[in-house]
């Protein structure tokens, strides 16, 4: 909302207050300021002119030589190329020496052969946006009809641009600022100033039409709380004053005509929406307001139809007339011929006004304060006030009466705050008499009984219903720099993280240390990629109204996001990228009933370390993958209970590089190289990625470990090598071993793969080294002999396999 | 006689164990490595050695004779030893000067690289916020992303219809779930199983909170936020206002000044705005806070009673304080990070930058 500093000093004297200070003030105190400028700044030696007379220019097809009295003496001459100039125009001049907007300077010259002493400015030449310049004057020069202003007078003052424009950023509950009135009062209160402005006058008028013209029904007290209609007959359309047209250009509003201007006017200065209507256009005289029925056809005053379900309208008693609060419709609107003027001053529900709004994508200067209250006392007076400057900005008369419904009375609340609470919530200790003065300052009438004040709240603060809104006016007028600033005095409280979040900080610490970055990603994407890398997906959850496909639904996995990491960095010759994420994937069972598991991802493209002089470059492959993925197990002491078993079904998947990874008996993620094909698409070298479900993980491995004492008996190793068929999986034999090794058996490490010429083609030999172990006594070489014999044995029972 | 064999001299003998001495001290003298030392020890001192062939020789003598030889033998032995200790710690002396020579290497070459990945901005700062209250005995709490209309706005005093509701474009999935626009739910949530008979609330809600809006340099259709709530039968706008300058020094400077502004949340009444005097000018006036000398960081207030009794806490009795943070912009502020989708896209070059501990 944009507030004319001369406007409000109209009202309250800020003689003594610049407006830059005056908006610090308010940004301190309650309601933020975004800005302060003066539109004018730069304008220079700007006058009022009066065309004397007129000539074509004798060398131009569109030029005129223009006389111009500015006052002086003598007229002066100004070549002038705006269509509409002609004799006997007060206009703006821009003298010998001015400056106009965007600093250009006019001197004296001559066009095309004809001496110019100054220039004749339209609106958008003093800085004034086109959007803001009366249609009349949009292509050509601004030519004044207010009878009032005089030739010489300066029209920097005159068109306001001299004063400052303060725009305020109101938070939706400081809706009581909307408007001169309501600013005064908040400047008032914060200042401690008085004010000039005429008090808020409640009253009603006795019948609900008004004999001969009018008869207004309005019952449905939910949907309109008040309704009042004045009528003003016999008047002439024609453009405001200067004045009047400065301040609604200041408040960012077009000049139309006297009829509308004063609606927008008084909208501005009260804060009520008011709706003018052509008296004679109404085909019956019989003003409703009632809900829509689905269906019914009104065009609006932007032409445009539309098609209402259940609306708050307003109807001449068949027709739909305007949609309350939001816009009038273009049937009975103001023209230039229009002689009898119905002027609305109405109380529409804020809600019902917000869906209309909503419903047809109006949104107005109207329709913002219906939805944001406006003050109830004064909707009459507003009205009244309206009437009376039509009647006279258009030489026409009021109509006696007023066709006027008040559903709802309106009442001052009353809200009591105790007095210990102030100071109990803001930790001040401010007296009883420094509370009557801030009530006083803001205006309120505060009566104190056993240590309770009674506040009666004025109407223009329908913000302040509790005592906790009370305790806020206190607070800021007093002024927060001024609270002190301590700690909560509480009984101890224990401050930490869960055992799950301090396992998810592991997690991550884990991950870097194993040489991953940690990301974040979005959580939404498109739905094709929200069941990737995924072997069973539930249903996704998708937006009900997405901005875009790209981020429609949520992921249920995090490697598609890291793949798309992965494949940014690449992209830009980041050729090594090593990343991980821990958060959340999301599904659901029914519309109701929505799982969100927290996961840990991790994609690696490129080589094993950054490179270095002194080591050949390795690349990465499956099994640095399920390295980091066994080292982060092992740290957990779960690599145990884990097994990896070959995954195949999983498309984003390379099939024969792949493996679901199973907790005991229960699958808690996969881990593999992303698919050739997808690979290809992306423009990545081979890729891998894990994912793991942390809930299961942080279950597992919260059991307690126990530490057993350093053995003290020595143990000894046996190797072994067997030869098998290529696709015998290692994880059967140390599963064999294991099973029967023996409890002397501690330990089967892998040492040595080979594949090649000295083996027959189709066959891997595979080496192993057994640890055994006797915490009680020194291992006998029979024992182990045993032992061994017992693997053998059991070894030999796999097809094709040869103990070498 | 005990085999009637050969006899053999006792001086002959001896004379045979000093030229053995002479050839193996000899040898000893010429070895110039510790290998070939070696090979003089196995030689000559070995099992195949001289002396032992010597001494296969004793059985020819006189039983009297015979203790005499084994003293010279030992004698022999020991002698020889130590020679070839001597000789051993000389050369191994020399080897070890030799090697570490060759050894030498240009220590400034880079060493072998062990790759650590680095943590993310945004956990460098929620940790570090965290960390912070936990230290002024918060509990640290976290709720679903996926939310109800419910605890979503209706139990933080934003009916249906609410004007404030505009202020959060939502993401609903349907018309009772949404994509949170807050962490504030799980304040509520908290608060409705808190039992105040057993001592205060004190929390946190770090998490992602969604809103619609089109992704910019500073707008974020995914972002994190930060909450804090304290509720107990005591709790003052002063208390608010200390908490949140120690939290400012804390993760701003210790010179940080904190200034209140009305403003207006429907969760809290009064409702405030927190700025800190400018960490990058000290308040003079700069690029970073916009020549004001002042940063905009927190929202908080006093708890809306409202919000209070929608968690069934009564309002007469309890109140408090709460607090809200964007950790995206506080990471941007701290960092300078100038688009806020840096933060989401994982570019390595900008990840790296956050290596290393946590300031």
């Amino acid at each position: 909302m944009k507030l004319s500093y001369e406007w409000l000093s109209e009202y309250i004297d800020l003689s003594h207050i610049s407006p830059e200070e005056l908006g610090e003030k308010m940004s301190r105190t309650g309601i933020e300021v975004d800005s302060v400028e003066v539109l004018g700044e730069q304008l220079q030696r700007i006058v009022v002119g009066r065309t004397v007379s007129v000539s074509d220019h004798p060398d131009s097809d569109h030029l005129h030589v223009v006389m111009v009295d500015v006052g002086e003496e003598e007229p002066i001459q100004i070549v002038c190329g705006a269509p509409n100039v002609s004799e006997n125009q007060k206009v703006v001049v821009a003298l010998h020496g001015a400056r106009v907007a965007g600093g250009h300077k006019i001197k004296k010259g001559k066009i095309r052969g004809e001496v110019s002493n100054g220039m004749i400015c339209s609106l958008q030449e003093l800085g004034i946006p086109s959007q803001l310049v009366p249609k009349a004057s949009e292509n050509g020069i601004y030519v004044i009809e207010d009878p009032s202003v005089k030739v010489g007078e300066d029209a920097i003052r005159l068109l306001g641009l001299d004063s400052a424009i303060i725009e305020l950023d109101l938070t939706a509950n400081r809706a009581d600022a909307l408007s001169v009135r309501g600013a005064v009062c908040e400047i008032a209160a914060i200042y401690g100033l008085q004010h000039k402005m005429e008090k808020d006058v409640f009253e009603v008028a006795e019948t609900s039409s008004i004999p001969e013209w009018i008869e207004v029904h309005a019952d449905h007290k939910d949907d309109v709380q008040a309704y009042h209609m004045l009528v003003i007959e016999n008047v002439t359309i024609k453009p405001s004053p200067v004045w009047m047209q400065r301040r609604l250009i200041a408040s960012g509003i077009r000049p139309i005509n006297n009829v509308v201007d004063v609606t927008n006017y008084i909208l501005m200065e009260y804060g009520q929406p008011l709706h003018a209507l052509d008296y004679d256009r109404l085909e019956h005289k019989q003003i409703a307001v009632r809900r829509a029925k689905e269906g019914e056809k009104l065009v609006t005053l932007d032409g445009v139809e539309r098609s209402l379900t259940d609306e708050i309208i307003i109807t001449d008693g068949v027709n739909p007339i305007a949609l309350a609060g939001v816009m009038g419709g273009l049937d009975t609107e103001i023209t230039a011929v229009t002689t009898t003027v119905a002027l609305e001053a109405a109380l529409f529900s804020p809600a019902a006004v917000r869906k209309a709004s909503q419903t047809h994508h109006l949104r107005s200067e109207s329709s913002i304060r219906f939805e944001k209250g406006v003050n109830r006392s004064t909707v009459l007076q507003a009205g009244r006030k309206a009437a009376e400057w039509i009647a006279e900005l258009g030489g026409g008369r009021v109509v006696d009466a007023i066709a006027s419904v008040q559903n709802v009375p309106v009442v001052e609340p009353i809200v009591s705050i105790r007095y210990e609470r102030i100071n109990h919530v803001l930790g001040t200790s401010l007296t009883k008499e420094e509370v009557h003065g801030i009530f006083n300052q803001l205006g309120f009438s505060a009566r104190e009984a056993d240590e309770v004040f009674y506040v009666t709240i004025p109407t223009r603060r329908w913000d302040i219903s509790i005592e906790a809104d009370l305790i806020e006016e206190i607070g800021r007028i007093y002024g927060y720099d001024r609270i002190p600033a301590t700690l909560p005095t509480t009984s101890s409280t224990r401050g930490g993280l869960t055992e799950k979040q301090r396992f998810i900080r592991w997690t991550r610490q884990t991950l870097q240390a194993l040489g991953l970055s940690q990301a974040y990603s979005y959580a939404l994407t498109t739905p094709e990629k929200a069941v990737w890398f995924t072997s069973n997906p539930l249903e996704s959850v998708r937006l009900d109204m997405p901005m875009s496909e790209e981020r429609s639904t949520l992921r249920q996995s995090l490697l598609p996001s890291l793949l798309e990491a992965v494949q940014y960095n690449v992209a830009r010759s980041q050729q090594t990228v090593r990343l991980f994420e821990v958060g959340r994937v999301f599904a659901q069972e029914s519309t109701q009933q929505f799982v969100e598991k927290e996961v840990i991802g991790a994609c690696i493209t490129g080589n094993e370390k950054t490179e270095a002089w002194n080591a050949p470059l390795e690349k990465v492959d499956f099994f640095s993958m399920k390295g980091i993925v066994e080292a982060y197990l092992k740290e957990m002491n779960l690599d145990r209970r884990v097994r990896f078993e070959a995954l195949q079904d999983v498309a984003e998947l390379h099939p024969g590089q792949s493996a679901t990874i199973y907790l005991d008996e229960k699958v808690i993620g996969l881990v593999g190289r992303v698919h050739p094909i997808l690979e290809k698409e992306n423009g990545l070298k081979p890729t891998f990625v894990f994912e793991l479900e942390l809930l299961p993980l942080f279950e597992a491995q919260q059991q307690a470990r126990t530490i057993q004492s350093v053995p003290k008996f020595p143990g000894t190793s046996r190797d072994l090598a067997v030869l098998v068929p290529q696709l015998c999986p290692h994880a059967q034999l140390v599963e064999l071993i294991l099973q029967h090794g023996g409890a002397l058996l501690k330990d089967v490490r892998l040492f040595d793969v080979y594949e090649g010429d000295r083996i027959p083609t189709g066959y891997k030999s595979l080496a192993y080294s057994l640890q055994f172990l006797n915490r009680e006594a020194t291992l006998t070489e029979e024992e182990v002999s045993q032992a061994m014999n017992r693997i053998i044995e059991a070894l030999q029972t796999v097809e094709n396999l040869e103990i070498r | 006689m005990r085999d009637g064999g050969i006899q053999m001299d006792l001086k002959e003998m001896l004379q045979q164990f000093d030229s053995i001495q002479e050839q193996v001290m000899q040898a000893l003298e010429q070895a110039v490595n510790v290998k070939e030392l070696e090979k003089v020890r196995v030689e000559l001192l070995g099992k195949k050695g001289p002396i032992t062939e010597a001494l296969r020789n004793v059985k020819h003598l006189l039983a009297e004779d015979r203790p005499k030889v084994g003293a010279v033998v030992n004698e022999l032995r020991a002698t020889v030893e130590s020679e070839l200790q001597k000789k051993k710690a000389y050369l191994e002396a020399i080897e070890l000067e030799r090697a570490l020579k060759e050894e030498t290497l240009d220590v400034t070459l880079p060493g072998k690289t062990a790759a650590i990945g680095t943590k993310h901005v945004l956990s460098h700062v929620s940790d570090e916020v965290e960390d912070f209250f936990i230290g002024l005995g918060y509990q640290v709490v976290e709720g679903p992303e996926i939310e109800s209309d419910h605890y979503n706005f209706e139990m933080m005093n934003l009916p249906k219809n609410h004007p404030a509701r505009d202020m959060q474009d939502t993401f609903y999935i349907t018309s009772e779930y949404l994509l949170r626009t807050q962490t504030s739910p799980v304040q509520a949530r908290t608060m409705e199983k808190h039992d105040f008979s057993k001592g205060p609330l004190k929390m946190i809600s770090p998490g992602r909170v969604f809103r619609r809006d089109d992704d910019d340099a500073t707008h974020s259709h995914q972002f994190y936020q930060i909450e804090g709530l304290v509720i107990d039968k005591h709790i003052t706008m002063a208390d608010l206002k200390g908490t949140l300058e120690a939290f400012s020094k804390a993760m701003f400077g210790q010179d940080r000044q904190v200034r209140l502004r009305p403003s207006y949340f429907p969760f809290t009444e009064p409702s405030l705005e927190v700025d800190i005097s400018c960490f990058k000018c000290g308040g003079e006036g700069c690029a970073v806070c916009k020549r004001t000398g002042w940063i905009e960081i927190l929202g908080s207030g006093m708890v809306h009673p409202n919000v209070l009794e929608a968690a069934g806490v009564d309002s007469t009795v309890y109140g408090g304080f709460a607090f809200g943070m964007g950790q995206d912009r506080i990471a941007m502020l701290k960092y300078g990070i100038e688009d806020i989708r840096s933060l989401y896209t994982n570019d390595v070059r900008f990840l790296e930058q956050f290596a290393g501990k946590p300031e």
